[in-house]
């Protein structure tokens, strides 16, 4: 193999849904099941080669948001891998507190439907490979497609490719796209939609939502063009682990980090 | 005793905890006195090349580190934005002028988006020149996290230490004596990132 020939590695990510400092995970972001610490989970995904971690807090309360800052600064004082952190970012303050207890990048979703000013305030100021533009989005029944705000719950009138072009002009880095529907449901991921938003924009494009085998993993990168897939039911409720996942992902000719 | 300068850009947390894991003293250090009584300093950074220049000049940051550093031969890392900031000038949003140690500039990178994203986020394999200090005990196609839309152009080519390749070979490392610096992230790059933290503070100096 030629230097050339080297290309960036596809990641896995595990995702890891936080209220009130517990992991939790449910379906199409309801029904929520506890499934452990945050921190003990981080440890077991970094010693099984995850190529980073994402922290998503729900926890309803303002108050309580410590506890994130103090989730993220624990794991960070043994997990030596970036972090994305999110949920509930208002303000440059709030991206500046994650950032100092150890995140490396901020998602940002219903801040920045309200305020698009404020994402692009935020990527000048902490540099645009700090932001993530964390896209919720539904199919609905009529097969268009929309974006949702406040954790799900409120759909806006936008079409998820064209929010997704607006969040690549405001600055962000990288794009975290999630199916709202397909969310543990164990269904695959929307393909064609990761495949259009992935081939439209220049950020690299993590999908997410329906990962729920490994023949998933690889439609995602291989028909989704996705760069990153975020992970939730997969490894919080079967026996796959990164590293397991990197391993059928080589085989079936993906290019991951495997075993460093 | 380990300095990392905080001059108000970026993640120091994760520099200074994997100093640490490493068994070393590091202190997070808020002003340029903290240079005097440091063995190694450390330059990490996140965030736009102007505002750091203008933060590193403003606090008096350029003045220590060129007395410590350039003429003390203090042992030194500069980290992503870090290593960025040693070139003659940088391109992020306005022409602006550099540290200078390093002869040479920064540059966006210009690539075909539908080929290749920017930022480079994620990991990517080096390739570092013969016998480069940094690297030693790596084997070949060690991974390092990168994230970064700008990189360095090298003047003199024998400043770099590793290659990365994204579309085309770009400095993934450079050393020049006692000055080290990576693009990418060692305190991010799991257990190959602790070894360059590990063979950085191994070299004590010329």
């Amino acid at each position: 193999m030629t230097a050339g020939e080297r290309m960036l590695k596809k990641r896995l990510i595990p995702k890891l849904l936080l209220k009130e400092g517990r992991t939790v995970k449910g379906v199409a972001f309801q029904d929520l099941r506890d499934v452990g610490n945050p921190v003990t989970n981080a440890r077991i995904y970094n010693a099984q080669g995850a190529d980073e971690l994402i922290f998503l807090d729900i926890t309803a309360s303002q108050e309580k948001r410590n506890i994130l800052y103090d989730i993220i600064a624990r794991t960070a004082e043994e997990c030596f891998m970036p972090f994305t952190a999110g949920g509930g970012v208002r303000s440059l303050e709030d991206v500046r507190q994650l950032l100092l207890a150890g995140a490396d990048k901020v998602s940002v979703n219903t801040a920045a439907v309200e305020h698009p000013e404020f994402m692009r305030e935020a990527a000048q100021r902490f540099g645009r490979q700090c932001m993530v533009g964390a896209v919720d989005f539904k199919k609905e029944s009529n097969g268009e497609y929309r974006i949702y705000t406040h954790g799900g719950t409120v759909q806006v009138e936008k079409d998820p490719l064209a929010w997704c072009h607006e969040l690549q002009e405001l600055g962000v880095g990288e794009i975290l796209l999630t199916s709202i529907d397909r969310d543990g449901t164990n269904t695959g991921l929307d393909l064609d939609l990761t495949r259009n938003v992935a081939d439209a924009v220049d950020v690299p494009v993590i999908a997410s939502g329906g990962v729920g085998s490994l023949a998933h993993l690889a439609e995602g990168f291989k028909d989704g063009h996705a760069s990153a897939l975020a992970v939730g039911s997969l490894f919080h409720f079967t026996d796959q682990s990164p590293i397991k996942c990197q391993f059928y992902l080589k085989g079936e000719g993906v290019d991951v980090r495997v075993g460093q | 005793m380990i300095a990392i300068i905080d001059y108000g850009m970026g993640n120091l947390l994760s520099v200074l905890k994997a100093f640490e894991h490493l068994g070393e003293e590091a202190r997070v250090i808020a002003t340029p006195a903290g240079l005097a009584e440091a063995t190694h300093v450390v330059l990490p950074g996140v965030g736009a090349f102007p505002d750091a220049m203008a933060a590193l000049n403003k606090n008096g940051w350029v003045d220590a580190m060129q007395r410590e550093v350039v003429e003390g031969g203090k042992p030194f890392l500069g980290v992503c934005l870090g290593m960025q900031l040693l070139a003659e000038f940088g391109e992020e949003n306005v022409h602006c002028p550099g540290l200078a140690w390093i002869r040479g500039g920064v540059k966006r990178f210009v690539l075909n988006p539908k080929q290749y994203k920017v930022p480079h986020v994620g990991w990517n394999e080096i390739t570092p020149v013969d016998d480069s200090l940094l690297f030693r005990g790596l084997g070949p196609g060690a991974t390092f996290y990168f994230v970064h839309s700008y990189h360095m152009i090298c003047e003199d080519t024998a400043d770099i230490a590793a290659y990365c390749d994204y579309g085309y070979p770009f400095p993934a490392a450079i050393r020049r004596g006692n000055i080290f610096a990576t693009q990418f992230h060692p305190e991010k790059s799991q257990d190959n990132g602790l070894k360059v933290l590990e063979n950085f503070l191994a070299y004590r100096g010329a």
